[in-house]
């Protein structure tokens, strides 16, 4: 006789972790009641990065779409933000997820032009797209051209009155931003949706000959990619003010530390950029001094861990604790066999 | 006795986690002709690329011209006078049919084999020279693998199911080339699923099955019957 | 004649550009790897001709004697004792690492030559022209530079398809593992294919460094154009490279004729044309 089987995704250290992602996200809520402006100022930078971080692993990690262009869209979504905001007088939040969509939008025709290139071309390819966004943006004699602008006065009060309270509302927004797309991006690979994913990750000809529509595929992770990125990059830009093409389309800021962090973490798995994004954090905030040797040094570290050990800190610790912090894969479970079921 | 050209004694070979071969030995004596035979599986291809270089083994576990070369890379060996003519074919397919046996000569050992003496061989690659290498017969195709390596004048020529995928009469035709290519005392160990073409070539034959040598003999002498049981086990 | 002049001085940077482009190419077509710190080191040969130009007093062009070989033997230790180790069949490691080199390189210069820009000085050939009607006038130095790229690019075609070292790159490239019955060793060919892409880059930069002001920043922007000149052109075909960095150079000079703003878009937007209409280039490789 067979034993019965049952075919599960949850783990118990999945569901450990989900436990504890959930405790964290509540004392981050009430953060504000104890935290100092300074602090929830470093927090917000903090969630846009776990967000752009996930999202480039998303990419990357899981849909073997190596972008070197995603500071396109952060870009985007800051214009998008000051745009709707200076012209049409929406109210900021309303244009942060306008933002978004216009960053969805825009991902399309990219897509159409950018899935014509291969593999590592596909990379350069993507960061000629956002040099093409930052030369256009600078374009823009309404909104500074070359030299940028500031939010005017009467935008930043109409988030709210006072100072305090428009970090508070910066802060959640952020910590919102990055749960929603740190928690979508587990859904998204633990669906159907996922398993095809990583079908196109392990053999992309076998995914393709077992009907995977993998340019569809593709193209919907860009599309959201896009969505978020465009949003969270309204959020930088709605919490710094101030708006260049430089700084808006920035290479290094956007996506050199992107990368470093999941690099550092662990390229797909979930976990990782969010690690990866810590280590960063405390990095910066001792060795900020350097400068440019503290760029270097990161370089470095990547370098060494690509080679190394290419899964990463959070490969490298599943390894070692012998299960997923984040199980993403199902698992069968045999009703006979007790204790230590999962195989 | 004289010490054989190549000596492979209790090799054990792995692809990966898996074994491919068991405790095989074998050997091959100067200017000797040898046959390889067994079922698909059996290991012959992996014992002919562990020969070569392409898959790593003990240092001791095959020693050529007296020297131990296990785990020797390919193109180490290729100089000290090993060539391997791949199982289908592998030419390179961005370079014409003369380029594939210039390639073949570039680090070529001293010794009779020169483009002119390929062509005399293979006629019929001459006119093809300068066509691209995948424009040919699969038999003429075969022609510029044998001529690839030749070129490099090797003391021991390894030879991986010439006949794979050909006609009858095109394995005949390059079979019947065979004595030109070993007349100056060219050593050659030829793997073949064709049992009448293989015994009929070669001096001695082993019999491969599962990773083991199962039987090992005078080509001319050896009997049906017991290449049919070292064949496929009884 | 003032539209003749700017696009002859397109074409002529079309050359340099080519000369971007053909390192870059032949490394992805050897060993289908993208390096992502092409631009900055082209950007790190003008920085060493800098360097041995203000030590030697060396003229810029003389310089290229030191830079040409140091350069390769660069190309050569970084393929073989790093690069070597990120081919394979996943495609994150080249990409990472080598852009992980390019932060390095990047900060590394501005570390150690701040970020201020340079140039190098040539001396009277920078100003020399030949005159060749009472409107139109072409530069010795760009001439030179057009001629060199040219140059390069011929020496390359021949390299590929009348030298033994030529044939090493193409088998390697369409088979790793039969390369080496033939006795090549592919990490050596790799390593070989760097040190050639250097060299060429070598010549690049310090073109770039006698030309125009120079920063440690600007080596992304000469990986994108040589980037764009190959897809321009068609992949894996070296003529087409040079049509491919002559297309981009003029379409930078009819922009920069219309608005200085549109120099740079109207280089990517042809880009972006040619990807969406012609995607396999002007002049893909015919395939046997």
């Amino acid at each position: 006789m067979s034993p019965e089987i049952t075919i599960t995704d949850t783990t118990r250290s999945g569901r450990i972790t989900m436990v504890l992602a959930l405790c964290a996200v509540l004392a981050l809520a009430c953060a504000p009641l104890v935290a100092t402006s300074a602090h929830l100022n470093l927090m917000v930078q903090i969630f846009a990065y776990l967000a752009l971080a996930t999202l480039w692993n998303l990419l990357a990690g899981f849909s073997g779409l190596v972008s070197v262009g995603q500071q396109a869209f952060v870009g985007i979504g800051g214009y998008a933000l000051f745009g709707l905001t200076i012209f049409a007088d929406l109210h900021p939040l309303l244009a942060l997820a306008l933002a978004g969509i216009i960053g969805a939008v825009i991902a399309l025709p990219v897509a159409g032009l950018l899935f014509r290139l291969r593999g590592a071309y596909f990379a350069i390819g993507s960061w000629v797209a956002a040099e093409v966004f930052r030369l256009l943006a600078s374009q823009i004699s309404a909104l500074g051209g070359g030299s940028g602008t500031s939010l005017p006065a009467r935008i930043v009060t109409s988030m709210a009155s006072s100072r305090v309270w428009r970090e508070y509302v910066i802060y959640w927004t952020g910590l919102a931003i990055a749960v929603v797309v740190i928690g979508l991006t587990i859904f998204l690979l633990r669906s159907r949706f996922g398993l095809a994913l990583r079908a196109i990750h392990y053999n992309e000809g076998a995914a393709r000959a077992s009907g995977v529509n993998v340019t569809r595929v593709k193209l919907i992770v860009f599309v959201l990619a896009g969505f978020g990125t465009a949003m969270v990059g309204a959020l930088i830009f709605l919490q710094k003010l101030r708006i260049s093409p430089d700084a808006a389309f920035s290479v290094n800021d956007w996506t050199a530390f992107v990368i470093f962090m999941a690099v550092i973490g662990g390229i797909g798995r979930i976990e990782g950029p969010i690690i990866g994004c810590l280590i960063f954090f405390v990095l910066r905030e001792t060795l900020a001094d350097m400068g440019a040797l503290y760029l270097m040094m990161l370089g470095l570290v990547a370098i060494v861990i690509m080679l190394r050990a290419p899964r990463g800190i959070a490969g490298w610790l599943s390894e070692k604790l012998g299960f997923d912090l984040v199980p993403l894969s199902r698992r069968v479970v045999f009703a006979k066999s007790k204790g230590d079921s999962h195989v | 006795m004289r010490d054989p050209l190549l000596n492979v004694s209790q090799l054990a070979s792995f692809y990966g986690d898996f074994q491919a071969l068991f405790d095989v030995s074998l050997r091959v004596d100067e200017g000797e002709v040898v046959a390889i035979i067994g079922a698909n599986g059996a290991g012959k291809s992996t014992l002919l690329k562990t020969i070569a270089g392409l898959i790593a083994a003990r240092p001791d576990a095959v020693t050529f011209a007296g020297s131990p070369i296990g785990g020797v890379p390919a193109h180490h060996l290729l100089r000290q006078g090993i060539a391997l003519v791949p199982e289908g074919r592998r030419l390179f397919s961005s370079l014409s049919v003369e380029e594939n046996l210039q390639i073949g000569g570039a680090y070529s050992r001293k010794g009779p084999w020169s483009l002119e003496r390929v062509y005399q061989l293979f006629p019929i690659l001459r006119e093809r020279r300068h066509q691209a290498s995948t424009s040919l017969s699969g038999g003429q195709q075969q022609m510029v693998a044998i001529g690839r390596a030749l070129m490099s004048n090797p003391r021991l020529l390894l030879c991986d199911e010439i006949s794979l995928g050909l006609a009858p009469i095109i394995v005949r035709e390059i079979y019947e080339r065979l004595p030109q290519i070993t007349g100056d005392g060219m050593s050659l160990i030829i793997v073949e699923q064709d049992v009448v073409q293989a015994l009929k070539a070669s001096r001695r034959v082993y019999c491969l099955q599962e990773g083991r040598v199962t039987l090992e003999g005078e080509s001319q002498s050896i009997s049906r019957e017991a290449i049919a049981s070292a064949y496929f086990g009884s | 004649m003032d539209w003749v002049n700017s696009i002859t001085q397109g074409i002529l940077v079309g050359g340099l550009y080519a000369m971007f482009a053909a390192g870059l190419s032949l490394i992805f077509g050897v060993m289908r790897l993208v390096n992502i710190a092409h631009g900055d080191l082209v950007v790190l040969a003008a920085y060493l001709a800098l360097v041995v130009t203000t030590t030697l007093g060396l003229d810029p062009l003389t310089s290229l004697l030191i830079i040409v070989p140091l350069m390769a033997l660069i190309g050569y230790a970084l393929q073989r004792f790093l690069l070597n180790r990120t081919l394979g069949d996943d495609l994150l490691p080249p990409l990472l690492v080598t852009f992980g080199l390019s932060v390095i390189l990047q900060n590394g210069l501005m570390e150690i030559f701040t970020p201020d820009s340079r140039k190098l000085q040539a001396g009277a050939i920078e100003t020399a022209t030949l005159t060749l009607s009472s409107d139109l006038s072409l530069g010795i130095l760009p001439l030179l530079q057009f001629g060199v790229a040219v140059a390069i690019i011929g020496g390359l075609q021949l390299l590929s398809y009348r030298t033994a070292w030529g044939r090493a790159f193409r088998a390697t490239s369409d088979d790793q593992t039969t390369v080496q019955l033939v006795g090549v060793d592919p990490r050596h060919v790799f390593a070989m294919a760097m040190a050639l892409s250097l060299a060429v880059i070598a010549v690049a930069g310090v073109f770039l460094a006698v030309r125009a002001n120079f920063d440690p920043s600007m080596g992304p922007a000469r990986l994108i154009f040589g980037f764009e000149a190959v897809i321009i052109g068609g992949l894996g075909n070296l003529w087409g490279t040079l049509a491919g960095g002559v297309i981009l150079g003029v379409a930078q000079a009819i922009g920069a004729k219309i608005d200085p703003g549109w120099q740079l878009l109207a280089g990517h937007l042809v880009f972006l044309i040619v990807l969406a209409v012609r995607p396999e280039g002007f002049f893909p490789r015919v395939q046997h």
